[in-house]
């Protein structure tokens, strides 16, 4: 069980008591992985997640007159930050790979907005992988969307006014991030990150983000930005605790249940 | 206007849902000629299921009117006969003169062509202890008249041999000549009969095995496959839980390469502030109580999604309950109006929703512990004044609980150690409670009894 070697991982680091063997185990390890930690030369957080909530989805416009037999939509596929901040702070390119019948189906976006813009006729499923940058993150991150261009209910007509409009609400996790990328993004908004105690000194962040930069990627003033969806936390958490209530109370009931009923067997015996 | 028209269907329907954009009709394929250009459009440019012929091959014909063709009854006679049979049969006579030549299916008798040994290669090569010249002889004889139907040649042999043994003694023979009569080693080292020698044992091995893989009966293949899935499953527990281990040496290698001190000082400063993640509770219990820490599996890749994390943590809370457990959570969840793929998994709403699997699995396991003990009830009622059970006593420690219960009115924070400690116990409770009696049938919903 994963589970199980996680709380032994931890109850090793907090426990001072078993530290000589940790101590022994950790240098030999170090070892075996110096060259591999020497390449990213700033120190990781243990402990630390950063998170970055994103949204992203596909935007499709009927072409009502204008469409022809392999036109019929105009689309546009994003990524975005959940409250329409910049991710450029974190996300270095995104990669969309279309239907290889579209001619160059595999198209990068290299700054924020990340968004791409198509026409077709057909639905289909979108790859979008995230590229980060050098301190935050070697590795990509694959996302899959499903273009959706004819709305749901059969009933309802075509509009070249209202479109139809998927997104996904996701977090991007990093866990144990380098010291350089959690200064460096420590007040962005785009950005989740959790408080360090005082005492904790970290780099002074590299200002490499001026304002003018911060405005351009953000997607507060989108032209699309009135059909982009709301994801409320608070409603999810509301729906989740009344379940919870009715479950506590269904848990009690049962419980009384059995209390009077073996009581009262209890009794007679 | 075809027939696709008339249907309302788009010209390329068939290949819509994987064909997404415009491809080059033009010069897809050509009307193959001898079609009509309407029914070529009916198939939508497709090839047509049967291979379609050009019409003029058909009219046009193949005879020259010369030829005067007639059929008649005429003995023959095959090469692939020793005796001199004659038989009848039609020929088609072209022009009154009968085709001449062998029977045309007496190429189609093939005979093996088996090794013949003289007495004196008998003596120097093939002498075996197992085996006499006149049996050696009448097998051989048998392999010929039969054509190595080795099945046969068993059941007509006179002494009794297993079909491995005839063929293991022909096959060696066979080599042993081969070999004896090459000039040199190299020359039938690419013979199969050299190559890939007669394996008896083996042989023997396999068809004993086959037998028993098809006289299996239904049930033991059925556990068969339960127990390899089981061992799959712990094949696979044991390599995350190793993965989770080099995990951990990784994650803590960084530190003691460079100096052990500071990095323990790190540890200490960051973890009180690190999300509220373990230092609530300070012992973690072994099973995955607790909602919030990430599996060790997903932490080693730096970067992944909040859903892949609920997943995984959805994935290890039910591994324990059965299927048929599992849809009934999910059951329970729907009932409950909470939408079992999350829409906004933040991870508070993630935490939370691991929660009410994790109650919603606790009422399911109450409700069947529930009707066990009224099903215990009844039969203790049947015979009455029977001993009882320690059943007081826990019902007594079931009061406790559901105070607790009632003074504990549902909020997020706070009291969360609480209630996991107050879970615990009543998990604790059920892994106590006896193997249950055969169950009677469970009511699937309880929203409707809410009031």
């Amino acid at each position: 069980m994963p589970h199980n070697s996680s709380a032994r991982k931890h109850g090793g680091e907090h426990s001072d008591g078993g530290g000589s063997a940790s101590k022994i185990q950790r240098v030999k390890a170090g070892r075996v992985s110096e060259d591999n930690e020497k390449k990213s030369s700033s120190k990781r957080l243990k402990d630390v997640e950063i998170s970055v909530p994103i949204v992203y989805g596909t935007i499709s416009f009927w072409l009502g007159k204008k469409a022809n037999e392999y036109h019929s939509h105009k689309w546009t596929v994003y990524v975005r930050g959940a409250t329409n901040e910049d991710l450029g702070v974190v996300i270095k390119r995104v990669v969309f790979t279309l239907h290889p019948s579209f001619s160059n189906p595999t198209r990068a976006v290299e700054s924020p907005p990340f968004e791409l813009s198509e026409s077709g006729w057909g639905e289909f499923e979108i790859v979008i992988t995230i590229h980060f940058h050098n301190d935050v993150c070697d590795k990509q991150l694959d996302l899959y969307h499903h273009l959706k261009l004819y709305p749901e209910d059969e009933s309802g007509t075509q509009s070249t006014k209202k479109p139809v409009v998927v997104e996904t609400y996701d977090e991007m996790v990093f866990s144990e991030p380098s010291e350089s990328f959690f200064a460096r993004v420590q007040n962005h908004p785009a950005v989740i990150v959790p408080r360090l105690p005082a005492s904790f000194n970290l780099p002074p962040p590299e200002s490499i983000d001026d304002m003018n930069e911060r405005k351009r990627g953000d997607t507060n003033d989108h032209p699309l930005s009135q059909w982009f969806m709301n994801f409320s936390e608070a409603d999810e958490l509301l729906k989740l605790a009344a379940a919870r209530q009715q479950v506590q109370a269904h848990i009690a009931r049962i419980k009384r249940q059995m209390i009077v009923k073996f009581l009262g067997l209890d009794d007679r015996g | 206007m075809d027939a696709k028209d008339i249907l309302g269907l788009p010209k390329t329907s068939f290949s819509a849902p994987q064909e997404k954009k415009s491809r080059p009709q033009k010069d897809s394929q050509r009307k193959p000629d001898g079609i009509s250009r309407e029914v070529y459009a009916l198939t939508g440019g497709f090839a047509p299921l049967m291979p379609s012929i050009d019409v003029s091959h058909l009219k046009r014909r193949s005879h020259s009117d010369k030829e005067k063709i007639t059929w008649r009854w005429l003995p023959f006679t095959s090469s692939a006969r020793t005796d001199n049979l004659l038989l009848y049969h039609w020929v088609r006579v072209v022009n009154g003169v009968p085709p001449t030549g062998d029977y045309s299916f007496a190429k189609y008798n093939k005979s093996v062509d088996i090794v013949k040994y003289t007495d004196e290669e008998y003596d120097k090569y093939l002498t075996d202890p197992m085996w006499t010249k006149t049996e050696t002889d009448q097998l051989f004889d048998l392999c010929e008249r039969f054509d190595l139907r080795f099945i046969v040649i068993a059941d007509k042999f006179p002494s009794s041999r297993t079909v491995e043994e005839l063929k293991d003694r022909y096959y060696t023979v066979s080599r042993e000549i081969l070999i004896a009569r090459a000039s040199s080693s190299a020359d039938v080292a690419g013979n199969p009969l050299v190559k890939e020698p007669y394996n008896v044992a083996q042989e023997i091995e396999r068809k004993r095995s086959l037998s028993m893989v098809l006289s299996q009966t239904k049930q033991q293949e059925r556990k068969d496959s339960e127990v390899l899935a089981e061992a799959k499953r712990i094949t696979e527990t044991r390599m995350l839980e190793k993965s989770a281990e080099d995990a951990e040496l990784h994650v803590t290698s960084p530190a003691g390469a460079e100096n052990t001190e500071r990095a323990t000082i790190d540890v200490e400063s960051v973890s009180p502030s690190s999300n509220n993640q373990l230092p609530t509770e300070p012992v973690a219990p072994p099973t995955a109580t607790d909602g919030t820490s990430t599996p060790a599996s997903l932490r080693m890749l730096r970067v992944y999604l909040r859903t892949n994390v609920l997943d995984q943590m959805v994935q290890a809370a039910s591994s324990s309950a059965g299927l048929r457990t599992i849809k009934r959570v999910e059951q329970t969840l729907q009932d409950l109006g909470v939408n079992v793929k999350l829409k906004v998994p933040t991870k508070a709403v993630c935490a939370e929703h691991l929660e009410l699997r994790k109650e919603i699995l606790t009422l399911l396991n109450l409700q069947k512990q529930l009707q066990n003990k009224e099903a215990e009830a009844s039969s203790l009622r049947d015979n009455s004044y029977t001993e009882i059970p320690s059943t007081p006593r826990r019902a007594h420690r079931g009061m406790d609980q559901d105070q607790s219960f009632i003074h504990d009115p549902l909020s997020f924070g706070g009291e969360r150690v609480g209630k996991r400690d107050h879970k615990r116990k009543a998990l604790g409770r059920f892994l106590e409670a006896p193997p249950s009696p055969p169950q009677s049938k469970r009511p699937r919903k309880f929203k409707d009894s809410d009031g």
